[in-house]
């Protein structure tokens, strides 16, 4: 089963795909905490490539699109035509460091790594891929 | 979209979270924090019980301000936090670095013990 969103590349726009990934996942009888997590994996990439890769541009666009695979898996393919940044490459910070620098940002990706199984950054002619996965935790 | 109330009785800050943090609302979170900590408010409650979800741009700000609240000496605790907004700490282990506790009365003997 596959669902899509496409939204134009504003910060306040973080909440329209917030909604629709948890109208997607309230089918598919996940803990909240779980469904909650993916929303956020998703949240911070969608907020980096919005920031980072589009400069918020509403003429610029994300779509998200969820691949459900039968109970074993959930896959997030996050798609948008700005500045390429594979996400793999993102060094992880120290958190106590950032810390000292007082710095407000820098652990999103961290979140990202830590919540999903798999991340891969695809590049295509004149679009970006992230692809998140999920493994499902097989239930009772 | 968060709504974010600062009471002040006696001693004690409270900050009222109610809504959203995310990349797009977190100013509001860095504005009303930021504010209370560089006043030097000795006692800070955050008061998460309305807060529904926070990404790590909400993280950010929490983080942003350690430093400050250790060179000022001030008490600062969060409380309220529903699982989905706790887990969120716990991945990063923030829930080591800030004190986070489970209602207002907790947050209040906590600080009292320091």
């Amino acid at each position: 089963m596959k669902f899509n969103i496409s939204v134009p590349c504003l910060k306040s726009n973080l909440q329209r795909i917030r909604a629709f990934i948890i109208d997607v996942l309230r089918e598919q009888h996940l803990s909240e905490v779980e469904v909650h997590s993916m929303v956020l994996a998703v949240d911070e990439v969608c907020a980096n490539l919005m920031i980072h890769s589009n400069n918020c541009s509403p003429l610029h666009s994300i779509d998200v699109i969820i691949i459900i695979k039968g109970k074993d898996k959930i896959v997030f393919d996050i798609i948008d035509k700005g500045r390429g940044f594979d996400i793999r490459k993102y060094p992880e910070p120290d958190i106590k460091e950032i810390i000292r620098m007082k710095k407000k940002g820098g652990v999103g990706l961290m979140l990202v790594k830590r919540i999903m199984d798999d991340i891969d950054f695809i590049t295509k002619e004149d679009y970006n891929i992230v692809r998140l996965t999920k493994n499902l935790q097989p239930t009772g | 979209m968060v709504q974010i109330e600062i009471i002040k009785e006696n001693d004690i800050t409270t900050l009222n979270i109610v809504g959203e943090v995310d990349a797009s609302s977190s100013i509001q979170l860095d504005e009303s924090l930021g504010s209370v900590v560089s006043n030097g408010d000795p006692i800070i409650l955050i008061d998460c019980e309305g807060l529904n979800y926070i990404s790590s741009a909400g993280l950010g700000v929490f983080m942003s301000y350690i430093e400050d609240v250790n060179t000022k000496n001030i008490k600062m605790a969060l409380f309220g936090l529903n699982d989905k907004v706790k887990n969120v700490f716990d991945i990063l282990g923030l829930d080591q670095l800030l004190t986070i506790v489970k209602t207002k009365e907790d947050a209040l003997s906590r600080i009292n013990e320091v």
